[in-house]
């Protein structure tokens, strides 16, 4: 009952976020602040996720096709095109939950508990236009970009372990990838990066903007963002790929 | 004008209050009074529609502003200024943005008459050099004073004070007190001020509403409460004595 209660809230919270998104005015400087803050400043660490999850796979591809009857340049195959399909989205998601969706639920829970959100509307201002939608907007946005910055640097990853590791030459690993690069991949993989952007953001913003009961609620609610954050991208990663491949 | 009218206001199960009815008149300054947690700063919620109630009115210059649409209610809204209890200063911008905000947004102003309006605001509060300042390093008095300052910005009809000097020294205090009589006379506002200090209650309020048993208990001026015999508000008021003396 409770679940349904909560779902039905953060319908509503939505619902009222896209009848003011046309009040571009409000928003416009908070949402190049959440392109910076979501997008720009989380290139790093999508940088470095990327390439360690490019260079891993890559040795426990070569490690579990330890065989001479499948040539080598089907790791670059196996590497790349997991990358694109799975891992970029994923795996950014799932570091982004944690980056991106605890930090503005603890923002936005912080400005609830302290009444800053109050003042806001007593200011006249909008709270939902002001404080959600450039948050989620900037998600909807930049995921997409991490994910081409993710798989990038995926591929590169895989591409250095296997020369490095002496597993396979560059040129044989992209050999590989382009034998069985299709370019519904790469789509498929920022439609996931666009949904998972809109889940970790909205979920952020409903658990933030709702929080109550001081320091200990906005620790709650941080906590419920980025758990629920999590299983929300499982559940919808399994979706899409049950029904777009 | 400010009509109350049977307020009713629970919480789930909880009953906050039942059938609280009262008036401001234009330039008056009332203290609502009351132990803590009888509901005061729920009430002043009430006052610009921050919150609604479960059942009554809130009449502003005839109109029951729980009725409005979205968009009349921020025209309302912006009749009224708000100091909140810590202040609620927004922590990523400067001590200058923050009373400068509802300007940028809501006027025409020029950069120059921003800055013109947020030094003469931040004068009125005494803290003239306190601009550039971020407000995690303002103290507890310094804080209240700018979220004056910024609920002054837009000259507002009505300021509400929400407990204006919980936690704060006597002679910050006396200062905050002052300032609340200063704003009333020199800007002709409208004041609801919500507090348990019984000092700031004698300096600034004409008139004082007592919450207390989910009601409204007593309701009167001043004058009329320092010679009133009814208990409840007797042990309120000479609770607050008897520290004093102490």
């Amino acid at each position: 009952m409770e679940a349904i209660r909560q779902f039905g809230q953060y319908a509503l919270l939505l619902f009222q976020a896209l009848r003011s998104v046309v009040e571009f005015k409000t928003y416009r400087k908070n949402l190049f602040q959440e392109f910076v803050k979501i997008g720009y400043e989380s290139i790093p660490i999508i940088m470095l996720t990327g390439v360690f999850t490019g260079a891993v796979l890559t040795l426990q591809t070569a490690y579990q096709l330890d065989t001479n009857l499948i040539p080598r340049y089907t790791i670059g195959s196996i590497v790349s095109q997991s990358i694109l399909i799975e891992l970029a989205a994923v795996i950014s998601a799932l570091v982004l939950a944690g980056k991106v969706g605890a930090r503005i639920a603890t923002e936005l829970g912080t400005m609830r508990v302290s009444e800053q959100i109050d003042a806001l509307e007593s200011m006249g201002f909008n709270s939902v236009t002001f404080l959600i939608i450039p948050r989620v907007l900037a998600g909807l946005l930049m995921f997409p970009v991490l994910y081409v910055a993710g798989a990038t640097f995926g591929v590169l990853g895989g591409v250095v372990a296997g020369s490095v590791d002496g597993i396979l030459p560059a040129a044989e690993f992209m050999k590989g990838a382009r034998l069985y690069f299709f370019p519904w991949d790469i789509v498929f993989g920022f439609v996931k990066s666009f949904v998972f952007g809109f889940v970790i953001t909205s979920i952020a913003c409903f658990k933030g903007y709702n929080a109550s009961g001081g320091a200990e609620g906005v620790g709650t609610a941080t906590t419920q963002a980025t758990v629920l954050s999590c299983i929300y991208v499982l559940l919808a990663d399994f979706l899409l790929a049950a029904i777009l491949l | 004008m400010i009509e109350i009218k049977n307020l009713t206001k629970s919480f789930g199960k909880s009953l906050i209050w039942k059938d609280v009815s009262f008036r401001i008149e234009d330039g008056e300054t009332l203290a609502v009074i009351g132990k803590s947690g009888c509901g005061k700063s729920v009430l002043l919620k009430h006052l610009n529609a921050l919150l609604y109630p479960d059942s009554g009115e809130v009449i502003i210059d005839g109109q029951c502003i729980f009725d409005l649409s979205y968009l009349e209610l921020r025209v309302i809204r912006q009749r009224f200024g708000i100091l909140f209890q810590g202040a609620a200063l927004f922590d990523s911008i400067s001590t200058f943005e923050n009373i400068a905000f509802p300007l940028r947004y809501f006027t025409n102003q020029t950069e120059a008459e921003i800055k013109e309006n947020v030094e003469h605001a931040l004068e009125l509060v005494n803290l003239k050099d306190a601009g550039p300042k971020a407000t995690s390093d303002l103290s507890g008095g310094m804080r209240k004073r700018v979220g004056l300052a910024r609920a002054i910005i837009l000259k507002p009809d009505y300021v509400l004070y929400d407990e204006p000097t919980s936690g704060l020294d006597p002679k910050t205090s006396e200062e905050i007190n002052e300032l609340i009589v200063s704003m009333a006379d020199s800007l002709d506002i409208t004041s609801i001020v919500i507090t348990h200090d019984m000092h700031s209650v004698l300096e600034v309020a004409e008139k004082v509403a007592f919450l207390d048993d989910h009601k409204l208990s007593w309701f009167g001026s001043i004058e009329e409460m320092k010679s009133s015999n009814y208990e409840p508000l007797v042990d309120f008021t000479t609770a607050s004595e008897y520290q004093i003396k102490e």
